[in-house]
């Protein structure tokens, strides 16, 4: 629920310390389990159905994103029985292209990011607009990002109550809060941004954009994870999880699953609580399955849609 | 005082680096003195799929790069070759060859990175054509590279066999994994050192040591391999090869003569595809018309 600075307030201080070391070490096992088998064929289909496929470039163009779309639902026919991703995410303009290309029925979700994507410098009236439209147009979701200037200065009831205005503006769609963890400099910071977005409103919190070279990372995703398990056993609410940018081969998709299953439970293991956001991810996944099924032969990518 | 004898650790070269097998695994073949000649990694098909990858990549440098330039690198391998030549000998001698059959072999090899080095900016030239057609188009064939090649070096000839296996793929622009003999993997390992001393980009020939049963049929099923060169195998694992092979349509190329002595351009060949094109030209002069 949205919630007006006038009536609430999180207190900022309230935000644990991060201790970096212990997070590195806890980190650093996720990457050592071992998925094999039918294991792993399971939860390389999971891992498609929990991507957000995405396009956000600036030479994106109508046909390429429905182009996005087609494949968002037939990610390689040539291998039946696969899933379809939980959504295309595009610019605000390629909503409506979006729309028509997947139809008003489709169980495939259209995300638009929004405010002023990737800086997020626009005005507030601007931010608020822009979301706004892009739902009108048929956004199922809209990706915001935060002020980080004003979060580095230590404005954090600016960017409490900027969320607070954005997840208004989405009504009905549900709002993911891109903290830019790149640019916050440290696991501290990553925490605190991370428990704002969610006494904001938002439900789901986002590493990062992909503009910027330091993406998402298990470091700090766990972080965030551990802040919507805090959130969850204090107030019993779910927030979603979505990594974004730099998650492009399977195995380390993977390790990510094996991260939210022990720290936030099964119940977010599905496509309502966790999101990959890639671009690339999807094909290499994909080749991984075409692997296991051919009996073990390697793929190679010229087999496979380039979108 | 007795100097504590410091062993060379023998590795693979992927990617421009010498990285140990992925899996730990290793063999200790035996020199012609019954003494081990060293522990040798025995590469996995993971490092296979690697050293792929790595082609794969490099490709994309390799083959665009100027021919002359290519021709430049292979001649800087034969220096470097030239520079080695006793280490090479010693080696070759460690693994049962005499002194003068060594010396012999370590001379055809650098004979023959000098000789493809100067064909590499001359094939395209002598074997392209300029086809007649009777519409009003310019038609020629271009000979381009097939791409990533897995080459397997033959078994008895260590040094001069492998180069005369590598160095007409690599002079054609394509990019290579080769394994080593089996036997007699030495010489392999110290060609990688010279490769990647010879402004060679990493990943254009990567080096696999280990276990021709256990790789070859992951060279034949991996869709990534556009080629596969070999000059030593029977008829049954040919026939093996071609039918795993047939998923990407792979070319499989078996060398019928001695590649270590033999300079021969019809070699780089092999692993080339022409390219023809089709180009409108307005009025032709043989048709009687005017520019």
């Amino acid at each position: 629920m949205a919630k007006s600075s006038t009536t609430f307030r999180y207190d900022y201080a309230q935000s644990p310390p991060v201790d970096q070391v212990g997070i590195a070490e806890r980190a650093a096992r996720f990457t050592t389990r071992s998925i094999k088998t039918s294991t792993k064929r399971e939860g390389l289909n999971m891992v498609l159905n929990m991507i957000d496929l995405t396009t956000l470039e600036g030479a994106d163009t109508p046909r390429k994103v429905q182009q996005l779309c087609y494949k968002a639902g037939h990610l390689h026919d040539a291998i039946p029985g696969l899933p379809h991703t939980a959504a295309v995410c595009v610019y605000p303009p390629f909503v409506k292209v979006a729309r028509k290309a997947l139809g008003n029925r489709s169980p495939i979700k259209i995300a638009s990011v929004a405010t002023g994507f990737p800086s997020g410098h626009l005005t507030l009236e601007g931010k608020r607009e822009e979301t706004k439209r892009a739902v009108g147009d048929g956004a199922d979701e809209v990706d915001m990002v935060i002020s980080r200037g004003r979060f580095l200065s230590g404005d954090y009831d600016y960017v409490f109550d900027e969320i607070a205005a954005i997840k208004e503006a989405c009504g009905k769609a549900r709002l993911k809060v891109i903290l830019e963890t790149g640019e916050l400099a440290t696991l501290d910071n990553v925490r605190r941004a991370s428990d704002i977005a969610i006494h904001a409103g938002a439900d789901f919190i986002k590493t990062s954009t992909g503009k910027i070279s330091s993406a998402a990372t298990i470091p700090v995703t766990l972080v965030m994870l551990l802040a919507i398990r805090d959130y969850h056993f204090k107030s019993g609410n779910m927030v979603g999880m979505k990594p974004a940018g730099g998650i492009s081969k399977s195995k380390l998709a993977l390790h990510y699953l094996v991260m939210v299953k022990e720290t936030l439970g099964p119940e977010w293991l599905s496509n309502e609580w966790f999101r990959f956001g890639a671009s690339s991810l999807a094909n290499d996944v994909l080749m991984q399955i075409a692997k296991i099924e051919s009996g073990g032969a390697y793929q190679s990518p010229c087999y496979f849609s380039q979108d | 005082m007795n100097r504590l004898e410091i062993l060379k650790t023998y590795k693979l070269y992927i990617n421009g680096k010498f990285p140990r097998s992925e899996s730990g695994r290793y063999y200790t073949p035996e020199g012609a003195d019954g003494k081990a000649l060293g522990n040798i990694c025995q590469s996995s098909r993971k490092d296979l799929r690697e050293s792929v990858r790595a082609a794969r990549s490099a490709l994309g440098t390799w083959a665009p790069r100027a021919a002359f330039n290519r021709s430049q690198i292979l001649y800087r391998i034969g220096e470097m070759l030239e520079g080695r030549r006793a280490q090479f000998e010693t080696e070759l001698k460690r693994q049962g060859s005499s002194a003068a059959s060594a010396s012999k072999e370590v001379e055809n090899a650098i004979d023959l990175a000098v000789y493809y080095a100067g064909w590499c900016d001359k094939y395209q030239q002598v074997f392209s054509a300029v086809n007649p057609v009777s519409t009003s188009h310019f038609n020629f064939s271009v000979y381009e590279p097939v791409g990533v090649v897995a080459a397997i070096a033959p078994e008895q000839s260590a040094l001069a066999g492998l180069l005369g296996t590598i160095l007409p793929i690599i002079a054609g622009g394509n990019t290579c994994i080769t394994l080593a003999s089996n036997s007699k993997p030495l010489s392999a390992i110290t060609l990688a050192e010279v490769l990647a001393t010879s402004d060679l980009p990493g990943g254009v020939v990567n080096i696999l040591t280990g276990d021709r049963k256990e790789l070859l049929p992951v060279f034949a099923t991996h869709m990534d391999i556009n080629a596969l060169v070999a000059s030593d195998l029977s008829t049954t694992r040919v026939a093996e090869l071609k039918q795993a092979s047939t998923h990407n349509l792979k070319r499989i190329v078996i060398h019928q003569s001695d590649l270590s002595k033999q300079e021969d351009p019809y070699v780089i060949l092999k692993t080339q595809e022409i390219k023809t094109t089709w180009h409108p030209i307005e009025t032709s002069i043989a048709g009687g018309g005017k520019y």
